[in-house]
């Protein structure tokens, strides 16, 4: 055994260590501490945070049904790249960083480019919209969406007039979405619109929801919102957007072409082969309320299908 | 194993059993069910319908491979329970899901395949039931009793087909439950028919 004997001349710790080299040694302590619980702990760590999104203007499209609770909107998710339960995307998105992030726009036009994030939420003035949302699984919810018109992020690029549709895609990271792991549907997740539809001014591009940035599980940090189709058509986490001159596969159409369509415009008279959609449960409701077409929305977008059987077109 | 112990394990065993109905129960209460609790109520009877049906199968497999005789004992609770589950899963259905809109229900029974095949196996599981006193396999016959509780093992499939049928993508799930039924109807098939299988092989 190892004794130490202090001698009164002695210096005192205090007198060889000053305050100030103390006190950095704690800071650098701590630090070191935070690193590597970083490293082994990255979700409690360095989970994201959305922020509060700035000067958001007020949209007369905006519905004024009673919202939905911030809870259920962010923990009752179909977002299969962080799992297939619905509370998968909020259990399993601690790992997912929605910044840096860019979108890059190609295909049929005169000006492709990239745009990030930060730079879209700049320069474009960040609207709110609140929006119903009526999932294909006759559930649907009010939402207070913040974002950009589409139409006006796709001008800037100025699609070509041979662009028919309009084809978007979610990042492919399987370390950041956990799901990809698995085959559960064809990677990336893809989506399409008609030139139309993607240029119509309800056709929203949202970076938030409840006047702050979009949380993981929604589809951070930019996803589509198409109010008047089923949820699945608004993509979420996109990273491309390309003009095309053919009607783009989407993946639903793929994994099940018989009971996903193109379209997939909300109509309580054709069913989905097995259930019906006549009716929804609205979430934080009992009763059931009845389907309305295009989800209320037939004012502003039936005259774009004009003449198309929508039985077939579904 | 019974003479000497002093706890009773089968009263025991009904209250685990009862665990997943105080479970909804205790989260409706309290309002743990998530966003769309019915939701939540209608697919976790399900899946507990689903797991007492195999669990009932599971019981002479069980006895057979493990040679534990005392585990028979436990079977008809097992199975009463699975149909327990079964009637409630259908209940909530019917009554909250749906709230009684008999339209709406006939159309999903006549035109979604799903729900045709889970009802065909809840409507099975009723004469399972009902003849499940002691007096009724008095009343019936031992072999005729035993002939008619066969119908566990239409039931059990439709069940996992049920299941199947109506998950959008994720199909792993499902096929969980469809492999262990495979196993237990596999172990039955090859004690009713390996051996004439080796013996036909030998002669040959």
């Amino acid at each position: 055994m190892l004794i130490k004997h202090t001698i009164a001349s002695d210096p005192k710790s205090f007198e060889i260590t000053s305050k100030a080299a103390y006190l950095k040694r704690r800071d650098f302590l701590k630090a070191t501490l935070a690193l590597s619980a970083a490293a082994i702990l990255p979700t409690s760590a360095q989970a994201y945070l959305p922020q509060k999104i700035e000067g958001i203007i007020k949209s007369p499209f905006s519905t004024d049904e009673k919202l939905n609770k911030y809870d259920d909107v962010t923990s009752y998710n179909n977002f299969y790249e962080f799992g297939t339960g619905k509370g998968d995307p909020l259990d399993n998105s601690g790992d997912f960083q929605p910044k840096p992030w860019t979108i890059k726009v190609d295909g049929l036009c005169n000006n492709p480019g990239e745009i990030g994030i930060e730079d879209l939420m700049g320069q474009y003035q960040q609207e709110e919209r609140i929006y119903r949302m009526r999932c294909v699984e006759a559930w649907s919810m009010v939402i207070p969406w913040v974002g950009v018109e589409l139409a006006s992020l796709l001008k800037k690029f100025d699609p070509k007039t041979e662009a028919k549709y309009v084809e978007f895609t979610t990042l492919f990271d399987p370390k950041q979405f956990p799901g990809q792991k698995y085959p559960i549907i064809a990677w990336p997740y893809t989506e399409g619109l008609r030139m139309d539809e993607a240029m119509h001014p309800l056709t929203l591009l949202a970076t938030g929801i409840f006047g702050e940035e979009l949380p993981p599980q929604n589809g951070a940090p930019i996803r589509l919102v198409v109010p008047w189709k089923y949820g699945f058509k608004s993509i979420k986490s996109i990273v491309r957007i390309r003009f095309v001159d053919k009607m783009p596969t989407s993946t639903w159409m793929q994994q099940a072409p018989s009971e996903y369509g193109f379209y997939a415009n909300v109509n309580p008279d054709v069913d989905h082969p097995r259930w019906t959609q006549a009716k929804e449960r609205r979430i934080g409701e009992f009763f059931r309320r009845p389907t309305l077409a295009f989800n209320g929305y037939a004012e502003e977008v039936a005259d774009l299908y004009k003449g198309m059987d929508l039985r077939k077109n579904f | 194993m019974a003479g000497k112990r002093k706890i009773p394990i089968k009263p025991f065993v009904f209250l685990v059993c009862l665990l997943p109905a105080f479970w909804l129960v205790y989260g409706i209460f309290t309002g743990t069910l998530g966003a769309n609790p019915i939701e939540t109520i209608l697919r976790d009877l399900g899946d507990w319908t689903l797991r007492f049906l195999l669990l009932g199968l599971a019981i002479s497999t069980v006895r057979r491979l493990m040679g534990w005789a005392w585990v028979m004992r436990y079977r008809r609770m097992i199975g009463l329970f699975a149909f327990f589950y079964a009637f409630l899963h259908l209940a909530v259905y019917i009554g909250i899901d749906h709230f009684f809109d008999w339209a709406t229900i006939w159309k999903d029974i006549v035109k979604r395949p799903y729900i045709t095949i889970g009802m065909t196996a809840l409507l099975l599981l009723i004469p399972l039931a009902v003849t499940s006193p002691k007096i009724m396999v008095r009343k019936l016959g031992g072999a005729r009793w035993k002939k008619l509780h066969k119908l566990v093992y239409p039931i059990a499939i439709m069940g996992v087909v049920h299941f199947y049928l109506l998950v959008k993508a994720d199909v792993r799930e499902p096929l969980i439950y469809g492999g262990i039924l495979l196993f237990l109807l596999g172990e039955r098939l090859y004690r009713r028919y390996g051996e004439s299988f080796q013996f036909a092989k030998s002669i040959r």
